[in-house]
């Protein structure tokens, strides 16, 4: 499989860049997500990838081949659409052999190709069905069929599983996951979902005001975000402003507004930087015996209280207040802590993300 | 049945019925007119019935009697004039309307505005003063004169039905073709085209049915040397109300025809096909 390149792409409307200088490698086999809040360029990428947007400059390869100036039917890119986009006149069988004929294959090929790739996403036996027999996630997965069957170079896929139900979504996340494996496609996966997201990339590339403001795995971007807008988007973040006071044994001592001493990691700080300290709900602990408070000691030892206790099945849900900042946190449902309740927490300085302000 | 059920029941056949009167009553008078030979006050049906009014509106009879003329030969010039006039005004009206409908133009809507323009206003200063142009030209009292004020009048159904029902279908449809290798014009006939067909059917229907019944653009552009149907009607219905009702069943047949099919084929393949 070949890799995709972006080299300094850039589309604007009118005043707005919605893609702005974007520089980007998806690597062979890989399935990479472009994650950001709508409006962040994510669309606009993946439309220029794929040939409807006209690019105002940059370059754009498969491999070796220029694609830039290429019409879409001729770029050899498989697309999935959020609203499906079947074709409501013709069967599962024609929406998939659409592609297939106009390569000018023989019929018996055309079955073969179109009967594995049913198998695929599970939908054997579906040939004769039109769109509107199908629900919502069958749709999608003859959606993800028709662009598979034709073996596309790099497989697009477009918020494809937001217009389906949460349950749906989920169950789905891992099974497009697996069938990309299994295609082994360089692909590239535009979605608003962190979780999503995390779920099903090799790589996550947070986009922003038309820029990629950071890219990696998702556990590096979950685990050390570059910056206050990526730590905002990935999970549940409460922000606690500040002021670096110090360093403390490879750690960074923040000391917030609201007279806290908080120590976690940081880059590149020096005393007095103002900052952000992005606290995550797994990032607290609950330090509920007299003899657990001992044992952790002062350092990032806080007391908050209990504003507000919501049971959701698995876990607790709590909001605490500490010092005037509202903290999410998880809970235990054993020994479930009732509202008002004041408690010790213990916030882990190692997993603890400092970021310039 | 109690006696609440019977009441329910009866007043719902004397609504079903009044409904019923309301909408066929003035169409049942058309029908009694058209085979009415004497019919004078205070009789509520004609004292004397017969075809002699349908048969010489066919052409089946000549008698200078009941003043009727042969409408046969002005029923095709309306029919031929109708057929022309739907597949010039279609031949704009689908590109035209799809344009409007997928792509950014400058003055839409002043477009659209131009379109409705000759049905948003009184029609007969717009005619008057088409009438002196047409003269200047030699276009007057010819028959593709006629075409094309019969064209002018029916585009406002081309252009805009073809262009709410291009509006209607998804681009990505379009999108998903061309990313399975298909052409803009190969993604365009395969599949905006048949999804399309009933809307554009439809106001072909319109076109054809307006051009039919067109009454003002022709009287003053066509009269007196191009006779279609309506005008003939209207030269007979003041004095002849007999041989106005045979022409105004005769005008009705084709609309209704055209009606059942857009039904038909709307209900098949439009609500169905966009599910």
């Amino acid at each position: 499989m070949p890799n995709l390149t972006l080299d300094h792409v850039v589309k604007s409307y009118g005043k707005l860049r919605a893609v702005d200088d974007l520089s980007l490698e998806v690597r062979d086999g890989e399935l990479l997500t472009l994650l950001g809040p709508s409006g962040c360029g994510k669309t606009t990428t993946l439309r220029a990838v794929s040939g409807f947007v006209a690019l105002n400059s940059g370059r754009i390869f498969i491999g070796q081949r220029n694609i830039t100036d290429i019409p879409p039917e001729r770029r050899g890119i498989g697309l999935v659409f959020q609203n499906y986009a079947l074709w409501p006149h013709m069967t599962v069988f024609q929406n998939l052999a659409f592609g297939l004929q106009l390569k000018k294959l023989p019929k018996q090929t055309i079955k073969k190709k179109i009967e594995k790739s049913l198998a695929m996403v599970k939908l054997a036996g579906y040939e004769d069905r039109y769109p509107r027999q199908l629900s919502g996630g069958q749709q999608q997965r003859v959606a993800l069929a028709r662009a598979l069957v034709l073996e596309p170079d790099i497989l697009l896929l477009d918020e494809p599983l937001s217009n389906l139900d949460a349950l749906l979504r989920e169950q789905m996340r891992f099974e497009i996951a697996q069938i990309h494996k299994q295609a082994g496609i360089t692909s590239i996966y535009v979605t608003h979902d962190q979780t999503e997201a995390m779920v099903i990339s090799d790589r996550i590339a947070v986009m922003n005001q038309g820029k990629i403001v950071q890219i990696g795995r998702p556990e590096g971007i979950y685990s050390a975000p570059a910056s206050k807008f990526v730590a905002g988007f990935m999970g549940t973040t409460t922000f606690i402003h500040g002021k670096v006071s110090g360093t403390a044994r490879e750690r960074i001592v923040v000391q917030t507004d609201s007279g806290l001493s908080i120590q976690g990691k940081g880059e590149q700080l020096a005393a007095g930087n103002e900052v952000d300290v992005a606290i995550r709900p797994e990032n607290i602990r609950f330090l509920t015996t007299p003899a657990d408070i001992r044992k952790q000691g002062k350092e990032n030892t806080f007391e908050a209280r209990v504003t507000r206790a919501s049971y959701v099945g698995e876990l607790v849900d709590y909001q605490l207040d500490l010092k005037g900042s509202l903290l999410r946190a998880k809970g235990e449902t054993a020994n479930p802590l009732s509202e008002g309740t004041t408690i010790h927490i213990y916030i882990e300085p190692e997993q603890l993300s400092i970021l310039k302000a | 049945m109690s006696l609440k059920r019977i009441l329910v029941v009866a007043g719902e056949l004397i609504l079903l019925l009044l409904v019923f009167l309301v909408i066929f009553g003035p169409m049942m008078s058309l029908f009694i007119w058209s085979v009415a030979i004497r019919w004078y006050w205070p009789s509520t049906l004609p004292q004397e019935v017969g075809f002699d009014y349908w048969r010489q509106a066919l052409g089946l009879q000549k008698s200078l009697a009941i003043g009727a003329v042969s409408i046969v030969p002005a029923f095709f010039l309306s029919l031929s004039i109708a057929i022309v006039v739907v597949c010039i005004a279609m031949l704009i009206a689908i590109p035209a309307g799809y344009a409007l409908a997928k792509y950014r133009i400058p003055f839409a809507a002043l477009i659209m505005f131009l379109f409705l323009m000759p049905n948003a206003f009184p029609q007969q200063p717009i005619f008057v003063n088409l009438l002196r142009i047409f003269t200047r030209v030699g276009l007057a009292g010819t028959l593709p004169g006629v075409i094309l004020v019969h064209i002018l009048v029916g585009m406002v159904f081309g252009v805009w039905i073809t262009s709410a029902t291009f509006r209607a279908i998804p681009p990505h449809l379009e999108e998903a073709a061309r990313s399975v290798g298909a052409g803009k014009t190969r993604a365009f006939f395969r599949i905006t085209m048949p999804l399309a067909a009933p809307g554009l059917l439809a106001s072909a229907v319109f076109v054809f049915i307006t051009s039919l019944d067109e009454f003002t653009g022709t009287f003053f552009i066509g009269l007196p040397w191009i006779n279609t149907l309506p005008m003939t009607l209207y030269s007979s219905s003041g004095y002849n109300m007999q041989f106005a009702s045979v022409i105004a069943i005769i005008l009705l047949i084709p609309s209704i025809l055209f009606m059942a099919l857009i039904q038909r084929v709307l209900r098949a393949e439009y609500v169905g096909g966009m599910g």
